[in-house]
């Protein structure tokens, strides 16, 4: 692994006052009452994030009207220690089919006690997001109407400062 | 302001998408000076949009592999919110199971 893939590669760990059988199904069965709400990317506001909790199995979102947005696929589902999804989410804030330019995020959940469960996340491979991301990225900073413009401007605001 | 919120970073980061350039091409092309353009091409490598590198006696500008440093720090600040959310949800939801 090159030094530019590690730099790159988000982790994060978390430690829950619960069972990890239970932290596990509030990750899969209960997706939707966690997950940031006015984090989306399609047209339409947010209705249900959704979480096919099998391996192949899907995540979008589904809209008020009914649309439905694929955000990646579930790829490791073990329940109830791992899970790794992909990230098919470009710089243009649109669903890319291709698996190859999309990144993937992988949960793991750690028994510490029979209450505690320790969370140990990672989000990998973000450089397959590819160069041509870049120029998506002037697009949707200089589009400010849809409804993910508030995710822009707290991206803008982070890259502003980074 | 964002990286790419001024109009003169927007095009010098426009022309970069179209492949590398030095700074003197760019400030040839653009209505502002070299000092201009440097000032701005350092804010946007400082957002991770763009790199640089030497080559021979000029150093060239090149969009960074897919800004991939801001996206980097999107998905950092967004996975602290939604970690956080999903640690107060399994808390709240155990206590209530019991």
């Amino acid at each position: 692994m090159t030094m530019q893939t590690t730099d790159l590669t988000v982790r994060k760990t978390v430690t829950v006052s619960a069972p990890r059988e239970h932290a596990f199904r509030v990750w899969t069965e209960r997706f939707n009452d966690w997950w940031p709400s006015g984090h989306h990317i399609g047209e339409a506001d947010m209705e249900r994030a959704v979480i096919e909790w099998r391996e192949g199995g899907r995540l979008y979102e589904r809209g008020v009207d009914g649309s439905e947005c694929d955000w990646g696929r579930v790829l490791v589902y073990e329940p109830p220690s791992r899970i790794v999804c992909s990230w098919q989410i470009g710089g243009d804030w649109k669903f890319d089919p291709d698996p190859e330019h999309g990144s993937e995020y992988e949960v793991r959940f750690i028994e510490q006690d029979e209450n505690t469960t320790l969370v140990e996340f990672e989000h990998r491979n973000l450089e397959r997001h590819g160069a041509e991301s870049a120029q998506k990225l002037y697009g949707a900073f200089s589009n400010e109407a849809g409804g993910w413009s508030g995710i822009l401007e707290g991206f803008a605001k982070v890259a502003s400062e980074s | 302001m964002s990286a790419l919120g001024d109009p003169t970073r927007r095009a010098i980061f426009e022309r970069l998408a179209e492949g590398p350039s030095a700074v003197g091409e760019l400030a040839k092309d653009l209505p502002v000076s070299r000092p201009a353009v440097s000032q701005h091409l350092k804010v946007l490598k400082e957002a991770g949009l763009v790199s640089d590198q030497q080559v021979g006696n000029r150093r060239v500008y090149q969009l960074d592999p897919a800004g991939i440093g801001a996206l980097r720090a999107y998905l950092d600040q967004f996975w602290n919110q939604a970690l956080a959310a999903f640690k107060e949800a399994a808390e709240q939801t155990d206590e209530e199971v019991r």
